[in-house]
């Protein structure tokens, strides 16, 4: 096994990996998540300037799911065939309300008709929270894990997939980005519609401590591996605590107005709720509910050492890139939305 | 049916259907740059018109060719797994590679480049237009890297055997550099300008007959077509290339081309034709030894025929990939007599009367699609029954827990989105067409907030 600062190629793969995923769900989650709000804005200036909140940047956070797809694929190709055939179906529905969502984006104030900008709404709400959902069931599912034959080939059926647990982790993920999404909004809004945004917020903030609540309880109750790694090191527990007290600032720092700070901390939510199922996770990423050696683990379904090497390197020199076109955009698009002649 | 035929149905109609757009966006890319280039240099405001209105389609086009290939991204986990293990430790990183360096330059200078002309100075709007270009055209290089490779393998080893067999790779730039890559690309990328230069030269064709923007339409086509007649010229020589590359490193392919069986046998090319498979004769018009010729520069040399394969190891649709081929070949004949034609005639200051060539220039953006994907189709159909050629079988490659019922539902699913997309694109892209270019200094919404009716 090759190291690089005496830790093995595979588990930086793991880290790269989950810090991708972390990137998008930054990312992608907060203009996902005004998706998920759009329908709650009624008049069409507010729905056109939140669409517009996002025009500029929505396609660049997608490119993170990409890259993770891609990282993934390179990094652990078993993990990425198992996962994504046993998926077949979410993934399908996945994808399918991508591209409804794209071009809902794309499409809706292209015709001046009211029927039309209400197709389009409705389309671009439901598809915002069906991608977040379905990730959130796939999440779960990783989280509880699945029928995994010794072959690494999944054994089980639709029914497996959407299970209670899996779900709510659908659920929850929904409302972390409605949460994510409203703060990003009330951000780039004035007046009136900011108002409204910021009550919006705070009712995502309730149903997302709501949910994390009962995943929380769920876990302990439905998935005692992942108390295993805990108890090990039982310093880890303060990731959760952490994170319910940031939960509860973010709330409060939504009463005071700080929406900036407010967001960065659901910023740091997502990536810690990733943090601590990576944790439970490790060393292995697919777990099987048949027999834990069936499990793909690291160190058995990683890419060879001499790929893993190549795209660890492609990350070193892209990952500054990608950061530097990133804060060029934000800070092109810095401010209050104005809509003009180039809007959607 | 079963899942192979459904999994390569979906493959297929998926693939082909992306197809469409990113040629689309890297050609217009090129013209984008063109336009906004002149309007830097000469302040010349019609420039600046046709700078924006094409912004416009392109953002069109782009949106769609970028939600679109997202899908084949997943595919290659959802429905090929077998294939996913087999080449992830080549195929991923290649992958990895168009995300990393394409895919986050374009989309994040996309938003500039669509959002920014009244944020940003021009000079840093033509920084942005230039790298969402070069963004499109490096994610082609990568993609064509990983297919080529599937086409002709190279800087790899085989580990593991039976179901656990994977390629591993040894050598990077082996990988990237194998046999068919530089020609694929290079080919790649001149039908995509193709495919982008003509869809300006149809829609500015079509208002000078329509006698609607005549000075701006006037000045795009010309500049337009002298990119476009490069392009069909230099096609030529990647597409001898590529062919060149086919016969060498995948004979049964070449062969199929041709509908060529016998290995003793010179050659012959078809102008057109028609192949019987079952009775392995080809009923057209040849010039005999014509393809011994294009590749030895003699006529006595044999060239390797399909009867010198096992009956399992070569194409079986034949004629398609014969037809296939053809189509494409006398497309881009006829894109090089158009382009020359026009040039000539431009030359000579005559161009714009010609209401007739106007008119075949109004319809010919579909000239260079449709050669896109019969290329394509050849180029994918002749590699059977290979997925990677003469290590990995198609019916090798499928996910092994998928049902033919999951692939009938996506199949469906996927068939029904596309058709309605399809259809809104068409009708958007005519309507933005019959909008036409907003005369200077009028600041008309792209997107007005009134509503007119229910």
């Amino acid at each position: 096994m090759e190291t690089f600062l005496n830790i093995e190629l595979g588990t930086w793969m793991f880290l790269v990996i989950g810090a991708v995923f972390s990137g998008y769900a930054i990312l992608d989650g907060f203009d996902l998540g005004a998706g998920t709000v759009h329908l709650f804005l009624r008049k069409e200036e507010s729905r056109r300037i939140a669409l517009n909140a996002i025009g500029p940047v929505w396609d660049g956070n997608e490119v993170w799911l990409v890259i993770g797809g891609g990282t993934l694929f390179a990094g652990f190709p078993k993990v990425y065939a198992t996962l994504l055939s046993a998926f077949y179906t979410p993934f399908i529905l996945f994808l399918v309300m991508l591209i409804l969502r794209a071009i809902a984006i794309e499409f809706r104030s292209k015709e001046t008709m009211l029927w039309w900008r209400k197709l389009w709404d409705i389309t671009y709400s439901v598809s915002s929270t069906m991608v977040g959902f379905t990730l959130g069931v796939v999440l779960g599912n990783i989280v509880i894990g699945i029928p995994i034959d010794q072959n690494m080939i999944f054994k089980g059926g639709l029914l497996d997939i959407f299970n209670p647990y899996a779900i709510l982790t659908g659920l929850t993920v929904v409302a972390l980005f409605a949460l994510h999404g409203s703060v990003y909004l009330v951000m780039k809004t004035q007046d009136k519609l900011a108002d409204r945004l910021d009550y919006i917020s705070k009712i995502a903030g309730m149903l997302f401590t709501i949910c994390y609540v009962l995943l929380s309880i769920a876990t302990l109750i439905f998935v005692p591996h992942v108390l295993d790694d805990f108890k090990e090191t039982p310093v880890l527990f303060a990731i959760p605590v952490i994170t319910l007290l940031l939960l509860l600032n973010e709330r409060r720092l939504i009463v005071k107005k700080k929406y900036w700070l407010a967001f960065m901390t659901s910023a740091t939510l997502t990536s810690l709720l990733l943090v601590t199922i990576a944790i439970g996770l490790y060393p292995n990423i697919l777990i099987s509910n048949i027999d834990g050696a069936y499990s793909l683990t690291i160190a058995n379904s990683s890419a060879s050492q001499k790929s893993l090497g190549i795209i660890l390197t492609f990350v070193m020199i892209g990952a500054p890139l990608v950061l530097v076109y990133t804060l060029f955009l934000f800070r092109t698009f810095r401010g209050k939305v104005v809509l003009d002649e180039m809007s959607y | 049916m079963d899942v192979e035929i459904l999994s390569r149905l979906q493959f297929a109609f998926t693939i082909a259907f992306h197809y469409i757009y990113p040629p689309l966006s890297i050609g217009l890319g090129v013209a984008l740059v063109v336009f906004e280039g002149m309007y830097l240099r000469t302040k010349d405001k019609h420039y600046e018109q046709l700078t924006k209105f094409w912004i416009k389609i392109f953002a069109l086009i782009f949106g769609i060719g970028v939600a679109t290939g997202i899908v084949m991204e997943f595919e290659f986990g959802t429905n090929w797994a077998a294939y996913s293990r087999y080449v992830g430790d080549i195929f991923g990183s290649a992958l990895a590679a168009e995300g990393v360096f394409a895919f986050a330059l374009e989309s994040t200078f996309l938003g500039v480049l669509l959002f920014g002309w009244n944020k940003v100075s021009p000079r840093v709007h033509f920084f942005s237009t230039i790298m969402v270009t070069l963004g499109s055209m490096f994610s082609a290089i990568w993609i064509v890297v990983a297919n080529s490779w599937q086409q002709t393998p190279a800087g790899f080893k085989i580990v593991g055997k039976g179901m656990n067999a994977r390629a591993e790779i040894t050598d990077f730039w082996a990988m990237v550099f194998n046999p068919s890559s530089v020609d694929r690309i290079l080919h790649v990328w001149i039908a995509a300008f193709l495919a982008g230069t003509f869809l300006v030269l149809s829609v500015h064709a079509y208002y000078i007959l329509k006698n609607r923007h005549v000075e701006q339409s006037k000045k795009a086509f010309g500049a337009i077509l002298i990119i476009a007649t490069i392009s069909a010229l230099a096609q030529l020589v990647t597409g001898h290339g590529s062919a060149t590359g086919v016969a060498e490193n995948q004979p049964a392919k070449l062969a199929s081309f041709e509908g060529h069986y016998d290995s003793l046998a010179v050659a012959d090319m078809y102008l057109f034709g028609w192949v019987n498979n079952a009775k392995q004769e080809v009923t057209g018009v040849k010039i005999p030894g014509g393809l011994t010729f294009l590749l030895y520069q003699n006529f006595t040399t044999p060239v390797k025929g399909l009867n010198a394969f096992n009956k399992n190891d070569r194409p079986s649709q034949v004629n398609f990939v014969f037809q296939t081929y053809h189509i494409m070949i006398a497309i881009g004949m006829a894109l090089i007599g158009l382009t020359l034609l026009a040039l000539i005639l431009w030359w000579k200051g005559k161009l714009f009367n010609q209401r007739w060539l106007m008119a075949v220039f109004s319809f010919s953006v579909v000239l260079p699609q449709i050669a896109n994907q019969v290329g394509w189709y050849s180029a994918e159909v002749g590699r059977q029954p290979w997925v990677v050629y003469g290590l990995l079988r198609t019916s090798d490659a499928l996910s092994e827990n998928v049902r033919a019922e999951q692939v009938v539902f996506s199949l469906i699913l996927f068939t029904l989105v596309y058709m309605i997309l399809f259809g809104l694109f068409i009708y958007l892209l005519n309507k933005k067409i019959q909008t036409g270019l907003e005369p200077h200094g009028t600041n008309k919404e792209y997107a007005p907030t009134k509503l007119t009716s229910k």
